[in-house]
């Protein structure tokens, strides 16, 4: 196992503050899928969005590169990117940043290459898009990101067609179509979801290197915490389109300090307890859902399903307060004060 | 006690696609045995590819098998024709892992849970609502779901409906294909709580096939791990994650294993 790599370049490669997103809805309204996120990415780091389904963290990858669907709104707040402001950019900022500064891997790499046309030409698009005009130079570029992400036969994986490839040599292309232009930060939305958990550790191993290899930062977007141990080098959780709690893994997974975070790792199985003993007893739940994000909450978002909500949740609304170094909780357990 | 259902050298091989060459045989189930007790699960754990999946369709009868024997309600469902398997399919049920595209989008919720019932012609066009209202209730979903559609539930709650649906002809053995793979992970301790509910009241036998260890050690009675088609190790759950002695389930178990010594490595600081 890797050993965690402390971050000797403190370069902030990505200062998100303030973020609000919107989608407009069928019938009037807004629904608030981001509200107030702030958070920042050093250069070589790698941060994990935690979040369960309708926590904006698909939303949140998405505003990152202003990719958002025709109803999805940036409201206000600021995406520095290397220092530029990514919701002020227009049109030709945006294409020159998305590929070389920012650049995306999705979820599902069958639906994301095109079927018929072979994979090496399919990296060399991206290099075409960033103005590299000769075919043949393409070409040879386009080998060389690939021998980034495959050990062995490059040459067969270059002249394949997606159908060819496996899920996990699929995603391994959509990751070389990421790095081609040696951008600073990769968003990787739920990337090896579809994926069993061998391929999974193989993808989150290769993150890692190329992390190493050539200082990439990774936004890695999951809802599987089993995944992080061991790969993540920070952890922001997002619940109802906030920042429950953000810190270093170890920390968060296992001294996490925000009730949801707690509530949502202990539903989690143990392989310690499955002796027959500790089998099939209930396992913890969160009671309720989350709360709709069209209705304007006054309090702390998670409050209704709290189990430690004091009398002042449902009108306050909790800011991050510091627990530990670089350990923020947005609870008001913690009152500002004691950071 | 009699197994519910015993399996005997199922082999499972599918015709090779193309031309020529091309078209060698695929052995996607080689010669696998089993057998689960009534109110029992076992869990079918592997990595993808490695022939579970299969297992479960011919099982469910929704796949022929190419050799072996199932032997399940005193009958090798191997053997029965067509007409004949419409008797037996109620008593052995499939949940699916995807729910959003395992339900009719189009349809109601009282329409789809029902919709098993019209295809045996079992119960009177008047009744079947009602039934579907029981078995929703079974599910923890209130009669307020029944008018409601798939676009308007959650991921959790239509995980639900396809448990519902597969529970409303009565079955005896649940063959449940990832069915938690798809979830949230509050969501998955959730459906795996009703599951457990649901085989404790109604005395089921589960197949509970999973890529996810350690859903399968919380929830199986018995595991057997599948690799390229065959099961390489087999027995009591606490046994089989006691000495993971396969390469193929410590591979599985890797992950597992990761956070384990970054929880030893907190717990020394």
């Amino acid at each position: 196992m890797n050993s965690y790599r402390g971050n000797t370049d403190l370069r902030r490669v990505l200062e998100v503050r303030d973020l609000c997103v919107a989608y407009g809805r069928r019938g009037g309204g807004v629904w608030r899928a981001l509200s107030g996120v702030s958070f920042g990415v050093n250069a070589g780091e790698i941060l994990a969005v935690l979040g369960e389904s309708g926590s904006g963290k698909s939303t949140l990858a998405a505003a990152l590169l202003r990719l958002l669907p025709a109803n999805g709104r940036i409201t206000g707040g600021e995406i520095l990117l290397e220092g530029a402001d990514v919701v002020r950019m227009d049109a030709v900022g945006l294409r020159r940043v998305r590929g070389s500064g920012v650049s995306i891997v999705f979820q599902e790499p069958s639906l994301a290459l095109h079927p018929t046309i072979r994979v090496g030409e399919q990296v060399g698009e991206v290099l075409r898009a960033h103005g590299m005009r000769g075919r043949r130079e393409r070409g040879e570029r386009a080998r060389e990101i690939l021998a980034k992400v495959f050990t062995g036969d490059v040459e067969r994986i270059f002249s394949s067609y997606p159908h060819e490839l496996s899920g996990g040599q699929q995603q391994r292309v959509l990751i070389a179509q990421a790095i081609a232009c040696e951008p600073a930060l990769v968003v990787a939305d739920e990337p090896t979801a579809s994926l069993d958990s061998p391929t999974q550790r193989e993808i989150l191993a290769l993150f890692r290197s190329l992390r190493d290899a050539l200082g990439i930062a990774f936004i890695f977007i999951t809802h599987n915490p089993a995944l992080l141990a061991g790969f993540a080098d920070r952890v922001l959780v997002l619940y109802a389109g906030k920042v429950a709690e953000v810190g270093p893994t170890r920390d968060v997974l296992f001294a996490p300090q925000h009730p949801y975070t707690q509530a949502l790792l202990k539903c989690v199985p143990q392989v310690e307890h499955a002796g027959a003993a500790g089998r099939k007893l209930p396992l913890p739940v969160i009671a309720g859902a989350p709360p709709s994000l069209g209705v304007l909450s006054q309090g702390c978002v998670f409050e209704p399903r709290c189990e430690e909500r004091m009398e002042m949740c449902p009108v306050r609304e909790p800011a991050a307060a510091m627990v530990g170094a670089g350990h923020e909780v947005a609870c008001l357990k913690f009152p500002r004060e004691c950071g | 006690m009699e197994p519910m259902i015993r399996v005997e050298n199922l082999v499972k091989r599918y015709a090779g696609r193309g031309l020529g060459r091309r078209a060698a045989a695929f052995t996607a189930v080689d010669s696998v045995s089993f057998s689960i007790l009534p109110g029992s699960t076992l869990a079918l754990v592997g990595e993808s590819g490695s022939g579970k999946s299969s297992v479960g369709l011919c099982l469910a009868c929704l796949e022929r098998l190419t050799s072996g024997q199932i032997w399940f309600d005193g009958h090798d469902v191997a053997t029965l024709a067509e007409r004949e398997l419409r008797a037996v399919r109620p008593r052995l049920q499939m949940v699916f892992q995807d729910p959003a595209t395992s339900l009719n989008p189009r349809w109601t919720v009282r329409e789809i849970v029902a919709e098993p019932l019209l295809v045996q012609g079992r119960v009177a066009n008047r009744e079947r609502g009602v039934h579907a209202a029981q078995v929703l209730e079974r599910v923890r979903l209130g009669a307020e779901y029944l008018e409601r559609r798939p676009a308007e539930l959650s991921g959790g709650q239509r995980q639900r409906v396809a448990i519902a649906r597969a529970l409303i002809l009565e079955p005896k053995l649940l063959i449940l294909d990832e069915v938690l793979s798809a979830l949230d992970c509050s969501i998955q301790a959730q459906i795996a709580n009703l599951l457990v509910e649901l085989q404790r009241a109604l005395g089921l036998a589960y197949l509970f096939i999973t890529h996810d260890l350690k859903m399968a050690a919380h929830l199986a009675d018995e595991i057997a791990v599948m690799s390229r088609g065959k099961i390489v190790e087999q027995g009591a759950a606490e046994e089989i994650l006691r000495d993971a002695r396969h390469a193929e389930m410590q591979n599985l178990l890797g992950a597992t294993l990761v956070e384990r010594e970054v929880i030893a490595v907190v717990r020394e600081r």
